[in-house]
């Protein structure tokens, strides 16, 4: 720890050859980040660093956009952020570092653990549970804030400065809460189902036009009057309620959805952070969070044939009257055995895989890929349909498989594999339901009708990899299932998977 | 050394009104959102999830703030809710990078037999 003290001081002395480093006084700090004429070698050292972070940020993003450049871009955003760090160290209200450096050894351990040893299937849990970490210290930072300016200097919180405490805090708080009910609901703590009861809506909205007239209140009112630290914690308390009560209601189905969503605020509370403390590096770097969570629950909600507003407040949508839908009645499936499935994938010239998260749930995806070998290893070839909703996040299933060293240009979109399948000897769908049932482009009664799906239903032949004919999510039937040309392996993915690996082996 | 910088002499004319600085954050965060989403429009859908935890990881960036609440003797309620904000954003700064790192080297091109 004296080392590292050591180190600080000797990049503050660095930064600010001419004034010594003197401590910040109470009255220092109240006049914000800019800081004296004497400061002012190390804000624009500071300041620095912000500009160099942000452009860093920009670039690592930007290296996402080509998986061979990714890895390059990642490191590069990090080692914005460790630029950001140092500059905010020698930050002149900053006298002490015990504490940070704690928190620091403490948040890294845990954080450097956590992703060392959780397995690719729970990054949708991590996710979550990180959007209420991010969200927690967006939020604690304005409390702090406030607290600060209010109790400690006694002092007016100015109507801007309000504004942005106060989205910091609301985005914050109802981000911690909603997050970590995502997490339950990734986790299995909480039941997949959604949770509805009476007048929920009319309750959510009302709850949430209390929140937004405590937000009114406490920018028009005197930050002085009595009542409103009383009130600014009591919006805190509102939001996190509001983050329990918004996402109660939302199935399992709907959940790649809130989490980006999810993702969206988190950013906006820590870019509302940046307008509180007056920091351009805060504000970037939340907006470059908050326009990408914007841009993936636009993508997920497309993917799934809903409006937000639909799966926001229509949850209950996510349950769709089925009785217009077709029925199975009178319809039979073709069951097919390990054997004539095994002949066909292996004179199969083309086979293209519909992983749903069936798939993965059944931990099938090592096997999947020894039967994707085997099939090009006998002058096959194998392509992978990914479907933007296959797994519980968006990307997930992509992740999943390519953990099972199944390379990356086999995974083909939506839009570039659906040309394909008429050319494939074999569609093979693995615990995939709705977005391959072809009543979403056939249809107008279903419930899924628009959704864009893969069309499994146009190969020469199907084979469904399947436990039962228990309906999917959104509980319908699917009409793929009784098609002619489509035959079903029923069994658990992971075991008729590894059968059909030694099947092939020997055809 | 002089020190005669722009941006201090911004922060201490008088002649900017205290409306400035709000909107000129402002500019900063629709400029930024609109280069976010520009370049993030163009992330294949492969790479959804690594995305999400690099913005994630991203805006740990809250973590500046919360050094700040944590170390500058505020008072003992400020320095306690710091610490735990420094935790939490170090928590998805150090985690988000290294499984980001994690994911994005699982991605492998198919070797040229």
């Amino acid at each position: 720890m004296h080392l590292a003290q050591a180190l600080l001081n000797l990049i503050v002395s660095a930064a600010e050859p001419a004034a010594p480093a003197v401590a910040a006084t109470a009255a220092d700090a109240a006049t914000g980040a800019h800081g004296t004429a004497s400061g002012g070698t190390r804000e624009l050292f500071i300041q620095i660093c912000y500009l160099g972070a942000s452009v860093l940020f920009i670039f690592g993003l930007r290296g996402l956009t080509s998986p061979d450049k990714s890895r390059r871009g990642m490191q590069l955003a990090a080692l914005g952020m460790l630029v950001a760090i140092i500059g905010t160290l020698i930050h002149h209200d900053i006298v002490t570092y015990t504490w940070i450096i704690v928190g620091l050894v403490i948040g890294s351990a845990i954080g450097a653990a956590i992703s060392i040893w959780m397995p690719m299937t729970a990054v949708p849990q991590r996710t979550a549970i990180s959007h209420a970490f991010g969200a927690l210290a967006a939020t604690l930072v304005g409390i702090s804030h406030y607290d600060q300016i209010t109790r400690v200097l006694a002092e007016q919180v100015t109507r801007v400065d309000m504004a942005a405490l106060g989205f910091e805090v609301m985005f914050g708080s109802l981000t911690i809460t909603g997050s970590l009910m995502a997490f339950g609901k990734f986790h299995g703590i909480l039941p997949r189902p959604p949770i509805t009861y009476k007048f929920q809506n009319l309750s959510n909205i009302a709850l949430f036009c209390v929140a937004a007239l405590m937000f009114v209140y406490l920018v028009v009112t005197p930050s002085d009057s009595a009542a409103h630290a009383t009130i600014f914690y009591l919006m805190v308390l509102v939001g996190l309620a509001v983050g329990v009560l918004i996402v109660i209601p939302i199935g399992g189905a709907d959940m790649p959805v809130v989490i980006s969503l999810l993702n969206s605020y988190a950013g906006l509370a820590a870019s509302a952070t940046g307008f509180a403390l007056g920091n351009n590096v805060l504000i970037i770097a939340g907006a470059l969070d908050g326009a990408s969570g914007f841009f993936l629950s636009i993508l997920m909600s497309k993917a799934m044939n809903r409006s937000f507003t639909n799966v926001l407040f229509g949850a209950f949508g996510a349950a769709p009257e089925a009785g217009a839908a077709q029925s199975a009645d009178g319809l039979s499936v073709n069951s097919i055995s390990v054997e004539d499935a095994a002949v066909q994938l292996g004179y199969a010239r083309f086979v293209i895989v519909v992983p749903g998260y069936g798939m993965a749930v059944a931990q099938a995806q090592h096997a999947v890929r020894e039967l994707s070998d085997l099939i090009e290893e006998r002058g096959g070839e194998v392509k992978f349909a990914i479907h933007p909703v296959a797994g519980r996040m968006p990307g997930h299933m992509n992740v999943l498989l390519a953990e099972a060293d199944i390379a990356y240009d086999k995974l083909l979109d939506m839009d570039e594999i659906n040309g394909e399948f008429p050319r494939a000897d074999v569609a093979l769908v693995i615990g995939a339901n709705d977005v391959v049932n072809p009543a979403a482009r056939n249809d107008p009664a279903s419930p899924i009708h628009g959704m864009p799906i893969l069309n499994a239903d146009q190969a020469q032949s199907v084979i469904v990899l399947k436990r039962s004919m228990n309906p999917g999510f959104a509980g319908i039937e699917n009409a793929l299932f009784y098609d002619p040309k489509c035959s079903i392996l029923f069994g658990d993915a992971k075991s008729s998977l590894t059968k059909l690996v030694a099947e092939v082996k020997a055809v | 050394m002089p020190v005669s910088f722009d941006l201090v002499l911004l922060a201490s004319d008088p002649t900017v009104t205290p409306l400035t600085t709000p909107f000129l954050q402002l500019y900063v965060f629709v400029l930024a959102g609109f280069v976010g989403f520009q370049i993030i429009t163009k992330v294949p859908a492969l790479l959804h999830t690594p995305l999400m935890s690099a913005t994630n990881a991203i805006s740990g960036i809250s973590l500046v703030g919360s050094l700040v609440a944590a170390g500058a003797d505020y008072s003992t309620y400020s320095t306690w809710l710091g610490f735990i904000a420094v935790t939490a954003a170090t928590i998805n700064v150090v985690g988000g990078f290294m499984i980001t790192d994690r994911m994005l080297k699982m991605f492998k091109r198919r070797e040229r037999k």
